[in-house]
C-alpha cells in the first residue's frame, strides 16, 4: 500500500490525518472496554467479597477455584450448556427450513419475512409475561398456553411441565430464544442462498442432476460460510442470555444461567470478587467463540 | 458475492406462482407444501405478540385458560394504570435514547469515514480491536463502570445510561458506517482531493450528503437496543425508581407480588409500542443494523 494511492475499494492511506478524528474513540474504547476488562480481572484476583472490603488484598485465582466448588455456580454452568445445544440446534435448524422455504422466491415472501423478524425488534423483559403464561405448566383440566393449544389438537400427551421441572426448565427456556433468533438465521441464510451464482445452478440442471442432488451436492456446500457465521452468532449470544432468564422466570434457582448468577452475586450480596470472576469465565467462553471468527473475517476481507 | 446483503434478502426472486407457465403435478404439490408449511411458521411466530395484543384490551381481570381468546368486552380500562406505572420510565427512556443515538451516529459516522477511506498506520488492527468490543458480555465490564460513574459523579443521572450505550455503540456505528462508505467509490474521494478539498471538507461535502441512510440505520439500531436494554439499565441505576427507564420499570411491575395479569398484560404491550412501530415502519433499516452485527456482507 503506498502512500495515497488510491485502490479500487481499499480507500485512501494517510499517514495521521484520520488518526486524531478517531483518536477519541480509541481512547473510550481502551478505557472503556480493555481497561475496564484488565480491571474486572484486577477485582477477580482480589478477596473484594464484600462493600465492607476496603483494601482488597490480591489472592491469585482463589475467587475461580472457589467457583468449581460452588454447587450454585456447577449448576448455572451446566443450565447452560444444556440452553446452548438446544438454542443452537433449535434455531439453525428452523430458520434453515424458513430460508429453504423461501429462497426460491414465492407470493408474498415479503411479508413472510417482516412477520418472521419481528421478534428481534421486542425485548424479552416485555415478551417474558407473555411466555410466562404460554408456558404454563397447569396439564388436563385448567391447562394454558401451549398446553391447552396441544390438548385442543389432541396432542395431550406433548404437555410439558416446561421451566418448572428441572429436568425440562432449560430447554423450554430455550424455546423463546429459537422464537426470537429464527428470523434473523433465516435472513443470513437467505442471503447465502441468494449469493450463489445461478450458473452453479444451471450447470448442474443441465448436467442432469436432480432438484435434490442440486442442494445437496452444489448449493449445501456454498453455504458453509454462513453455517459457520450463524453458529458463532448464536453461539456467543447465548453464553450471554440474561433478560430472556429475568424476563420470563426472574432470579429462580431451576432457570439459573451464569449472566443471571453474576448480577445477583455482584448487586444482591454485594461479592464483587465472585461476580468479576463469573464475569471473565463468561468473557473467555464469548473470546473463544468469537476470536478466532474475527480472524476469520479479516482474513477473507483482504481478499475482497 | 459482494453485493449488499440487504439487497440480496429482498432481491426480486421471480416465484412459481407468478409465472404463466403451467407447473407440473409434483410442481404444485411443492407449491402448496411451502404455503401450508410458511403459514404454519407464521402462526407459531404471530401467536406471542397475539396474546400480547389481545390481552391488552380485556380489563383487569384475564382468567388464564382465556388467554388465547379474543376478548368478550374490549377495554381499555387497564391502560390508564399501565400509564400511571410506565409513563414517566417510558419518556425518560425517549428523552435519553434520542441523545445517545444521535451521539453515536455522530462519532460512528465520523470513525467509518476515517477507517473506510483515510487510512492510517495500524487502522485495521485499531477497527479489528473495535470490533471485539462489541461482542464481549458487559458483565465484564460492569463492575469497573459502575465505580467509574461513582467516582466521577455521575451515579444518580440518566447519562450514565447515555455515556454507556455511546460508548459501547461505538463498536458497531462505526462497523455500520464503515461497511456504507466503503461501498462508495473512491474515484468520489479522488476528484475531491483534485479539487483541492481537505479530508474534512470532503467529509462535509460529499460524504454527508450521501449519508442519510447510513444514519437512519444507525440511529434506528442504537434506538432499538437501547430502548430494548435492561443490563446496563438495571446495574448503572441500581434499580432506582427515580432512574427507572422502560424495562426496568416494566420488571418491577410483572416481576413484582401483587399479580394483576391485565394490568402486566397491558404494560408490556405499552413498552414494546415504540420499538414495534420503529419495526413496522422501517424495518428494512432495522434488517440492515441487524445483520451488520454478522460481520459479513
Amino acid at each position: 500500500m503506498s502512500k495515497g494511492k488510491s485502490k479500487a475499494h481499499g480507500g485512501i492511506t494517510s499517514r495521521w490525518g484520520g488518526f486524531f478524528f478517531v483518536l477519541p474513540s480509541i481512547i473510550a474504547v481502551a478505557i472503556f472496554v480493555y481497561g475496564m476488562i484488565a480491571w474486572t480481572l484486577n477485582i477477580s484476583l482480589s478477596n473484594k467479597n464484600s462493600s465492607a472490603v476496603h483494601n482488597p488484598k490480591f489472592v491469585g485465582i482463589a475467587n475461580f477455584t472457589g467457583l468449581i466448588h460452588d454447587e450454585r455456580f456447577t449448576h448455572a454452568f451446566g443450565n447452560l450448556i444444556k440452553f446452548t445445544v438446544v438454542f443452537i440446534a433449535g434455531t439453525l435448524i428452523s430458520g434453515f427450513i424458513m430460508a429453504l422455504l423461501l429462497e426460491k422466491g414465492i407470493k408474498g415472501e415479503g411479508v413472510f419475512r417482516s412477520v418472521y423478524l419481528y421478534p428481534m425488534a421486542i425485548s424479552f423483559i416485555a415478551m417474558g409475561t407473555v411466555w410466562n403464561w404460554l408456558m404454563n405448566s397447569t396439564h388436563g383440566e385448567g391447562a394454558a398456553g401451549i398446553n391447552l393449544i396441544l390438548a385442543k389438537l389432541h396432542l395431550s400427551f406433548l404437555q410439558s411441565d416446561w421451566y418448572v421441572s428441572p429436568k425440562s426448565s432449560m430447554y423450554a427456556m430455550a424455546l423463546p430464544a429459537i422464537w426470537q433468533m429464527s428470523g434473523y438465521v433465516l435472513a443470513l441464510f437467505l442471503a447465502g442462498f441468494r449469493g450463489i451464482p445461478d450458473d452453479l445452478r444451471e450447470a448442474a440442471r443441465v448436467d442432469g442432476a436432480s432438484e435434490a442432488k442440486i442442494y445437496r451436492y452444489v448449493l449445501f456446500p456454498q453455504l458453509s460460510p454462513t453455517f459457520l457465521t450463524v453458529l458463532i452468532i448464536l453461539g456467543h449470544i447465548s453464553m450471554k442470555v440474561f433478560d430472556l432468564i429475568i424476563g420470563i422466570s426472574g432470579k429462580t434457582y431451576i432457570t439459573d444461567v451464569l449472566a443471571v448468577y453474576m448480577w445477583q452475586v455482584t448487586f444482591d450480596f454485594t461479592n464483587y470478587a465472585k461476580g468479576a470472576a463469573i464475569a471473565m469465565v463468561i468473557l473467555l467462553m464469548v473470546a473463544i467463540v468469537v476470536i478466532p471468527y474475527l480472524r476469520y473475517v479479516n482474513k477473507s476481507e483482504e481478499y475482497n | 458475492m459482494s453485493s449488499d446483503i440487504v439487497d440480496r434478502i429482498t432481491a426480486h426472486v421471480p416465484s412459481h406462482g407468478g409465472s404463466n407457465k403451467k407447473l407440473t403435478g409434483v410442481a404444485q404439490f411443492w407449491l402448496v407444501f411451502r404455503y401450508i408449511s410458511l403459514f404454519i411458521i407464521l402462526a407459531m411466530i404471530i401467536l406471542p405478540i397475539y396474546v400480547l395484543v389481545i390481552n391488552s384490551f380485556k380489563g383487569p381481570t384475564v382468567y388464564l385458560p382465556d388467554a388465547l381468546n379474543l376478548p368478550k368486552h374490549w377495554t381499555l380500562s387497564t391502560w390508564p394504570e399501565a400509564w400511571a406505572a410506565l409513563g414517566v420510565p417510558m419518556m425518560r427512556t425517549l428523552f435519553f435514547v434520542v441523545q445517545s443515538s444521535i451521539i453515536s451516529a455522530i462519532i460512528g459516522s465520523i470513525n467509518g469515514y476515517v477507517l473506510a477511506k483515510w487510512r492510517f498506520r495500524g487502522s485495521k488492527m485499531v477497527f479489528t480491536l473495535f470490533l471485539f468490543g462489541m461482542f464481549i458480555p458487559y458483565q465484564a465490564i460492569m463492575i469497573p463502570l459502575v465505580q467509574f460513574n461513582r467516582a466521577v459523579g455521575l451515579t444518580g443521572s440518566i447519562y450514565v445510561l447515555v455515556l454507556a450505550h455511546v460508548v459501547y455503540g461505538i463498536p458497531i456505528c462505526t462497523l455500520i458506517f464503515r461497511n456504507y462508505y466503503a461501498a462508495i467509490p473512491d474515484e468520489i474521494i479522488e476528484a475531491g482531493r483534485v479539487d483541492g478539498a481537505s479530508m474534512v471538507r470532503i467529509y462535509r461535502s460529499i460524504m454527508l450528503p450521501l449519508s442519510i441512510p447510513g444514519f437512519v440505520v444507525v440511529l434506528i439500531w442504537q434506538f432499538t437496543s437501547a430502548w430494548n436494554d435492561f443490563l446496563f439499565a438495571i446495574f448503572l441505576t441500581g434499580g432506582s425508581p427515580s432512574l427507572a427507564v422502560a424495562t426496568t420499570a416494566l420488571n418491577f411491575i410483572t416481576g413484582g407480588m401483587q399479580i394483576n395479569y391485565g394490568v402486566n398484560m397491558t404494560a408490556s404491550f405499552m413498552a414494546s409500542i415504540p420499538t414495534l412501530l420503529v419495526y413496522m415502519f422501517l424495518g428494512r433499516y432495522f434488517l440492515r443494523g441487524l445483520l451488520s452485527g454478522s460481520l459479513k456482507g
